[in-house]
């Protein structure tokens, strides 16, 4: 049941981010994007990660895609005020586009699907043991990345009081 | 899969739904009668003994209505608002354990649809997707109030949000577990957990007010400067959705904040009364109790709603990032040393 589950998942997962990026709409685009984050969800519940499935949910879908959406409102974009597309950037676009997708395809075969990674222990996504592992052989990596949040944080509000000098 | 867990699951999760709607249908019955009590006035009093038949009136008006779908507006997106609304407002309730297992023909069964061991996260998920109903809806309007005002559901949302996940992160290193039920377990008889949070749960209420964009924090509603908010374009049934969400919405959080800080199904004294009521008896008058707090507390919503004034937007915005955020950050730092001390010496 749980490989049939995933591929249904899957195709899902690959159909709306499909239309991500087809959708001429950007609301919709966002839409779509929010949805794409929901599978996401799905797949790490039946990966057994359960931790992470709820701060995905929060995190990426309840918050992060709500600033998306309100920034998106805000600009209101539509047919007459869109910025035209030289030729340059189209084709500037499609390299950079066909590079990334090399790379990508690059990894994937270097990646052998014959031995597929077994975890010693499957419980690692639930909440109390991977509070164990990040607060213990990971806790000086965890520490840093959560002073390299703070110091963006505390750089973002910086960004809007120096303005306000300027103007006042 | 086991048939019969199949079926009490199936029946606890229908029961409890027809409980939360039952309850957040007589929620604008009573809303209208602590408003006239609050302001000297009868309420309605037409429809039935005391007016009792009146929430049923409403709902065959709702759906007598025409029903309009403006021209400019985008009509999938539109009819996807109001029901995102509802389907978040409902999906909260099957984390929350209404009562102690109880016991029938033998057989012990939860009063709990799911046990997850992140449940109290699974509630805020959910709380942080209810924005999307208002959202999409405002948008979808193709009108400018309703955008503003869905733009202010969302910063407000978004605002008040950090605070509240700030006070659960308190709560958090009080309990030492993120599962409803064990939450619900460890505040036996009066241990209740707003004696250890007594801040936390005040920070933890004044978030859920905005949450649930209830008065005082009603501004994305606010028909003074928005001639009436995100659901103006809304008539007929799509708008009782919208109108209905909010009431499922204080339930659902009345419902959270007495599991979490006033103790669920739990009561002084419920040792002793188990003895005497039994195994089937004392679960259901545990639930009993827990009823008797979460109407309580969807009390008090309305009373604050007919008692305090709307805030301006920017009193809003300085109370949840100037006041709240600090206050809760504060009560992390307290609680976390006071805990420290408590485990060492």
């Amino acid at each position: 049941m749980g490989t049939s589950v995933f591929y249904f998942v899957a195709t899902l997962s690959i159909f709306f981010a499909l239309m991500v990026i087809f959708a001429k709409n950007p609301i919709h685009s966002v839409l779509y994007l929010i949805l794409t984050f929901f599978t996401f969800t799905v797949h790490y519940v039946l990966l057994n990660a359960q931790f992470l499935a709820v701060v995905n949910f929060i995190v990426y879908m309840g918050a992060i895609m709500v600033l998306f959406l309100f920034v998106l409102m805000l600009l209101n974009l539509n047919k007459e005020n869109e910025p035209n597309k030289t030729a340059l950037i189209k084709v500037i676009g499609v390299v950079a586009g066909g590079c990334l997708f090399i790379t990508l395809a690059g990894s994937l075969k270097a990646v052998s699907i014959n031995n597929p990674l077994t975890l010693s222990n499957p419980n690692i996504g639930l909440v109390e043991n991977l509070g164990k592992e990040l607060f213990g052989p990971f806790m000086l990596p965890f520490e840093l990345s959560s002073i390299l949040l703070l110091s963006a944080m505390v750089g973002a509000v910086l960004l809007t009081k120096k303005e306000e000098k300027d103007n006042g | 899969m086991d048939t019969n867990f199949v079926i009490e699951k199936f029946i606890l999760v229908t029961v409890i739904f027809a409980i939360s709607l039952v309850i957040a249908m007589y929620s604008t019955y009573a809303e209208r009668k602590v408003a006239a009590f609050l302001q000297d006035r009868l309420g309605p009093d037409r429809a039935g003994p005391f007016g009792i038949l009146q929430p049923l009136a409403d709902g065959v008006k709702m759906f007598m209505k025409e029903e309009i779908i403006p021209s400019s507006s985008n009509k999938w997106l539109f009819l996807v608002g109001p029901g995102l609304a509802m389907l978040c407002a409902c999906i909260g309730t099957a984390v929350i354990p209404w009562g102690q297992d109880i016991t029938i023909n033998g057989k012990v069964m939860p009063l709990q649809v799911t046990d997850i061991n992140v449940g109290l996260l699974y509630i805020f998920g959910v709380v942080s997707l209810g924005v999307y109903g208002i959202m999409i809806g405002g948008w979808a309007s193709n009108n400018k109030f309703s955008l503003l005002s869905a733009i202010r559901a969302a910063s407000q949302n978004i605002s008040y949000e950090i605070a509240m996940g700030l006070s659960i992160i308190a709560l958090l290193l009080v309990t030492n577990t993120l599962s409803l039920k064990s939450i619900v377990e460890q505040q036996s008889s009066w241990h209740w957990n707003v004696i250890y949070q007594p801040l936390g749960f005040l920070i933890f209420m004044v978030c859920s007010f905005a949450e649930t964009n209830r008065a005082p924090f009603d501004l994305p509603e606010c028909e003074a400067e928005l001639n009436g908010g995100y659901h103006m374009e809304y008539s007929s049934m799509k708008l009782g959705f919208y109108l209905f969400a909010e009431y499922i919405n204080m339930f659902v959080s009345s419902t959270v904040m007495a599991t979490l800080y006033f103790g669920g199904y739990n009561y002084p004294g419920m040792d002793y009364m188990a003895t005497i009521l039994g195994p089937f008896w004392a679960p259901l008058f545990g639930s009993f109790i827990f009823f008797m707090k979460i109407f309580a507390f969807i009390f008090f919503f309305m009373w604050v709603r007919w008692t305090i004034p709307r805030f301006r937007y920017d009193q809003l915005m300085n109370l949840g990032w100037k006041v709240l955020i600090p206050l809760a950050i504060a009560n992390i730092v307290i609680t976390g040393i006071v805990i420290a001390l408590v485990n060492n010496f």
